[in-house]
């Protein structure tokens, strides 16, 4: 399989791995990093309208993602199993405190004002509910049993309900998703995985029908028959794969997008960036991102599979798990498989907290991959 | 379950979690190849069925702009307008190569450096296949030079708008502003949307103030663009809705007399319409051309209007604060009167000079060269001839604190309410002002400063014409105001509050008094009362600019001319049923008497003259 290969490669060790060591920086995720963010970095440019304003404040907050993924990985890889109750429990907190003093916009209250920014309590879960659940199941044994899986449901519930009632449901599922994939990983038995399946099933219509709201409503209907709304919601899945189809094998070359440098394309900076890059740069630009993407979750699970602790690879492969969802989801509902959930493109996408977020998920996966050994233990 | 409470097994731990993320990994490369597979789809398969529709998605949705709602003087006048004015835009990304084509331009009509270098700027903060303006007010054999050679200049484009005219120029600039480009503060507080198709805003003065009234709403249009966004056609149309038609108070004709009854003086002149608190004119002198400012002031232009001397851009009428001097007085004496200080039967001596107790300095009578005003003077011939010690006199018995809260209600020291922006309120003195701003007591010093408008005291123009309106109406509240209909539909004066009560005999004793200034043959400005055929009611007053000790004779001639003294002047006319009042200075004119009285005779004057000649229009078509 193409991945083994590349595990293979990941896992020799050469010079500038154990340089990287000392400083704990993980090489091959360092420069896999600042590939895809210059390269997100120009495409921006171009979905912007060519806005350098766009392009320095998304370089900053790379530069400052950096920075916060170097600190991160300085700390050792006990002392975040340790304090992950302590994180997780300001993300709770901050949550509440979301519901009755946040600010937002378009009828969300997602932000908390703190004088000198805006935090995004919702986004920091992201990392806090997997590190939650890996510090709780890790020092458990395996597979979890019945009281364990219930704590953990548990734990996963309050973030998700108090972020769908913001309402975020994009945010919600992305971070029930990033605590399921603990569980599954910490060897969940077969029995309640069906059992889940068979409760998801079931949880359909009464979603539909009691949490989802009407915008959201629309947006499945939408993706069943787009054509049938070609002004309103229609527009967006429309026009999105209007660009990507017309970007054909080569793409209209960067900058030349007529669907996005005319403003066809809606939201082209943020969500729908994928669709900029596949008229621009073509099915050759796609499937050149895919790799990268890859090569980084590849190299992540690799991360995962050589930690020392059950923490760390619970931990490391939840994190991988869920930026690969983030890619998925997004390449879908851009190209029209899935119904428009607002999931950003992972380091190409505009937005601060997005990207300050995945820095810290990658700090703490360098943390663990340049762990002192302690016990080698061959497979 | 028995292997649940066994130990840590890491061995096992290590087995299940690869186990569980090859499956994962199973998954996800079935869910990436289906989504690869439908880019495939997309971009391969259905390329050509896209590609087609890319190029014929054309149809654009544009704003059309509104155009500024007029502004029209009470006679129907226009004051400002809109006038179709050519620019010379570059698309860039049509353009094949921009510095190729600036040079090719700059060989056919005159593009200066610093038109270029605005343009570079405009360039970094436009959307693509934007629009972007490289020179505005295109001459007719600018555009016919362009136009002839079009062919060459790919991505350049004349283009044609709106653009706002003032017709009378320098006539109403600081009262009406001026609009000017949207820059980059303003475009942050604005309303994308309601601006989509606007690229001015009122900067200054009534533009400014109405901007929400004036600016209409935006329509939408349809147009079918090309794959490189030319317009082909116009398929819908949103029509814009044009903004709100001001009329003003304001008389174009009396605004022309006073603005050049100050010829090369510097000064302010405000004058109100008694009935309605209509302000008929508004002047502040020197003036300056708002045109220049609609499409970009150049910097040369800009910098002569800024350091000028004479300071042209600044509106006195609002905005400059002076001692109001003895215009004052009338006010005073009604204070004194109405709260019993004194009566219509007190009089005092006066040497030429006023002692304080416990105080070695004397006050000087600044209106009498020698030995003062003489014995038996009453508060209507210290009006008349202006005596200062009267005033100082009857201020130290009536104190302060009653002096201050009256005036308030005169408008001194607060906002008039006027519809213009950045009105100033200018100060009158009170202990909890001085507490405030000086962090001093208040001596009785401070109060006979304060009873000749001097010491702390300071007014504007307007607050001036505005007490001397109140005054004529007997204490009538109106708020002055400019705007006189809006869409044709009169807007209500607006009373402030209830008229003051005062005795009648006391507002026809002083405005007697005042009449007697103009009329009587020691009145202080009795030297415009030649050939009057009507009466003006008055007050003179000069405010010192640089302070004189009591030991020194104030001297003209010893004395630069910006340090000279400002003379002012209230006024309204006619005395038996008054309908104008004004107020005004003249900056460095030494004497309220000579320099600010005549101009105000002129304007009341052509007031008084259009306005008689309308009613005999009137009674002659009966």
């Amino acid at each position: 399989m193409y991945t083994n290969d590349f595990v293979r490669r990941m896992q020799s060790p050469g010079g500038e791995r154990r340089r990287g060591r000392s400083m704990h920086i993980d090489i091959p995720l360092l420069l896999t990093l600042i590939v895809l963010c210059l390269g997100g970095l120009m495409v921006l440019y171009s979905a912007s309208g060519q806005s350098a304003f766009y392009v320095k404040r998304q370089a900053f907050f790379m530069l400052a993602g950096f920075v916060a993924m170097i600190l991160v990985a300085q700390f050792p890889v006990r002392f975040w199993e340790r304090y992950a109750i302590l994180f997780y429990g300001i993300g709770l907190l901050s949550l509440v405190l979301v519901l009755f003093f946040g600010v937002g916009a378009k009828g969300a209250q997602r932000w908390l004002d703190l004088g000198f920014t805006r935090l995004q309590p919702s986004e920091l879960m992201k990392v806090a509910v997997p590190l939650m659940i890996s510090a709780y199941l890790g020092k458990r044994p395996i597979p979890p049993s019945f009281n364990h899986i219930a704590v953990t449901l548990l734990l996963i519930a309050l973030p998700v309900f108090l972020i769908v009632e913001q309402p975020d449901l994009g945010t919600s599922i992305l971070i029930f998703a990033a605590g399921f994939f603990v569980l599954f990983l910490a060897g969940l038995r077969k029995r309640y995985l069906i059992g889940t399946f068979l409760l998801a099933l079931a949880a359909i219509p009464s979603l539909w029908f009691f949490v989802m709201r009407d915008y959201q409503k629309q947006r499945v209907l939408t993706l069943l028959s787009p054509e049938d709304d070609k002004l309103g919601a229609g527009w967006n899945i429309i026009q999105s794969t209007t660009a990507i189809g017309s970007g054909g094998l080569n793409g209209k070359g960067w900058t030349m997008g007529t669907q996005s440098q005319l403003n066809f394309l809606p939201e082209s900076h943020t969500d729908f960036i994928i669709a900029v890059l596949a008229e621009e740069f073509g099915l050759i630009g796609v499937l050149t991102l895919c790799t990268a993407y890859l090569l980084l979750i590849g190299r992540c699970m690799v991360i995962a599979l050589n930690s020392q602790s059950q923490f760390g690879r619970l931990i490391a492969g939840s994190l991988s798990l869920t930026f690969f969802i983030y890619v998925f989801v997004n390449m879908s509902m851009v190209s029209g498989i899935l119904p428009v959930v607002g999931v950003p493109l992972p380091l190409i996408s505009y937005g601060g907290t997005a990207i300050v977020t995945l820095f810290l998920g990658f700090g703490i996966l360098m943390a663990i991959s340049t762990e002192p050994k302690r016990i080698r233990i061959d497979l | 379950m028995i292997h649940d409470a066994a130990f840590s097994d890491p061995a096992r731990e290590r087995r299940v979690f690869a186990g569980r993320l090859f499956i994962t990994c199973f998954v996800a490369t079935i869910l990436t190849t289906v989504v690869l597979f439908r880019y495939f789809d997309l971009q391969i398969k259905r390329h050509q069925d896209f590609a087609t529709h890319s190029d014929n998605n054309r149809v654009h949705v544009r704003p059309a702009a509104p155009s500024r709602g007029l502004i029209y003087d009470r006679n129907g006048e226009l004051l400002a307008d809109n006038r179709p004015s050519y620019s010379l835009s570059i698309i860039r990304e049509r353009s094949e190569d921009l510095d190729d084509l600036l040079t090719e331009i700059s060989a056919l009509i005159e593009i200066s450096d610093e038109d270029i270098k605005r343009f570079q700027k405009r360039l970094t903060r436009r959307k693509p296949y934007e629009r972007t303006p490289l020179k505005f007010n295109l001459s007719e054999q600018e555009r016919g030079v362009l136009a002839v050679n079009g062919y060459r200049l790919e991505g350049a484009e004349v283009s044609a708008r709106l653009t706002r005219f003032y017709p009378q120029q320098k006539l109403f600039a600081h009262v009406i502003g001026y609009v000017g480009r949207i820059n980059e503060r303003e475009s942050q507080q604005i309303d994308p949307v309601a601006y989509s198709g606007t690229d001015s805003i009122g900067k200054i003065g009534l533009e400014k103030f109405y901007e929400d009234q004036l600016l209409g709403t935006v329509g939408t249009e349809h147009v079918e663009t090309n794959a490189r966004g030319r317009v082909m056609r116009i398929l819908e149309n949103v029509s814009p809705k044009p903004g709100t038609k001001l009329t003003m108070h304001l008389d174009s004709k009396l605004q022309q007399v006073a603005h050049q009854a100050f010829e090369d003086e510097r000064g302010a002149l405000v004058a109100i319409d008694i009935k309605t608190g209509g302000i008929l004119s508004m002047v502040s002198a020197p003036s300056y051309d708002p045109n220049l400012f609609v499409s970009g002031i150049s910097q040369k232009d800009y910098n002569q209007l800024l350091n000028s001397p004479d300071r042209p851009l600044f509106d006195r009428a609002i905005r400059g604060q002076y001692p109001p001097g003895s215009t004052i007085k009338p006010l005073f004496g009604l204070i004194g009167l109405h709260s019993e200080t004194i009566d219509l039967d007190y009089s005092i001596e006066d040497p030429g000079y006023f002692f304080m107790e416990g105080i070695e300095r004397p006050w000087r009578d600044h209106n009498s060269k020698r030995g003062g005003h003489g014995s038996g003077v009453d508060l209507a011939k210290a009006i008349i001839e202006s005596c200062d010690v009267f005033f100082y006199k009857m201020s130290v018995k009536t104190g302060i604190d009653l002096l201050s809260s009256y005036s308030k209600v005169f408008s001194l020291g607060l906002k008039t309410g006027i519809d213009m922006p950045s009105e100033r309120t200018g100060i009158m003195p009170s202990r909890e002002w001085k507490q405030g701003a000086r962090q001093e007591a208040w001596f009785n010093g401070d109060t006979i400063n304060v009873s000749i408008g001097q010491g702390f005291m300071l007014a504007t123009p307007l607050q001036l014409a505005v007490m001397s309106a109140r005054i004529a109406s007997r204490g009538k509240m109106l708020q002055p105001q400019l705007v006189k209909a809006i869409n044709d539909v009169p807007t209500a004066p607006i009373e402030l509050d209830a008229p003051m009560e005062i005795k009648d005999e006391y507002w026809d004793y002083v405005h007697r008094a005042m009449r007697d200034v103009v009329h009587s043959p020691r009145g202080t400005a009795r030297g415009i009362s030649n050939g009057l055929d009507y009466e003006i009611a008055g007050k003179t007053g000069t405010a010192q600019v640089i302070s004189i000790s009591a030991e020194e004779e104030y001297d003209s001639s010893k004395i630069d001319k910006s340090q000279w003294d400002h003379a002012l002047f209230v006024a309204f006319a006619p005395v038996d049923d008054p309908q104008i009042a004004v107020g005004l200075i003249v900056e460095n004119g030494e004497h309220g008497s000579s320099a600010a009285a005549p101009i105000a005779r002129m304007v009341i004057d052509e007031y008084m003259k259009s306005n008689t000649e309308a009613r005999q229009l009137v009674s002659g078509g009966n």
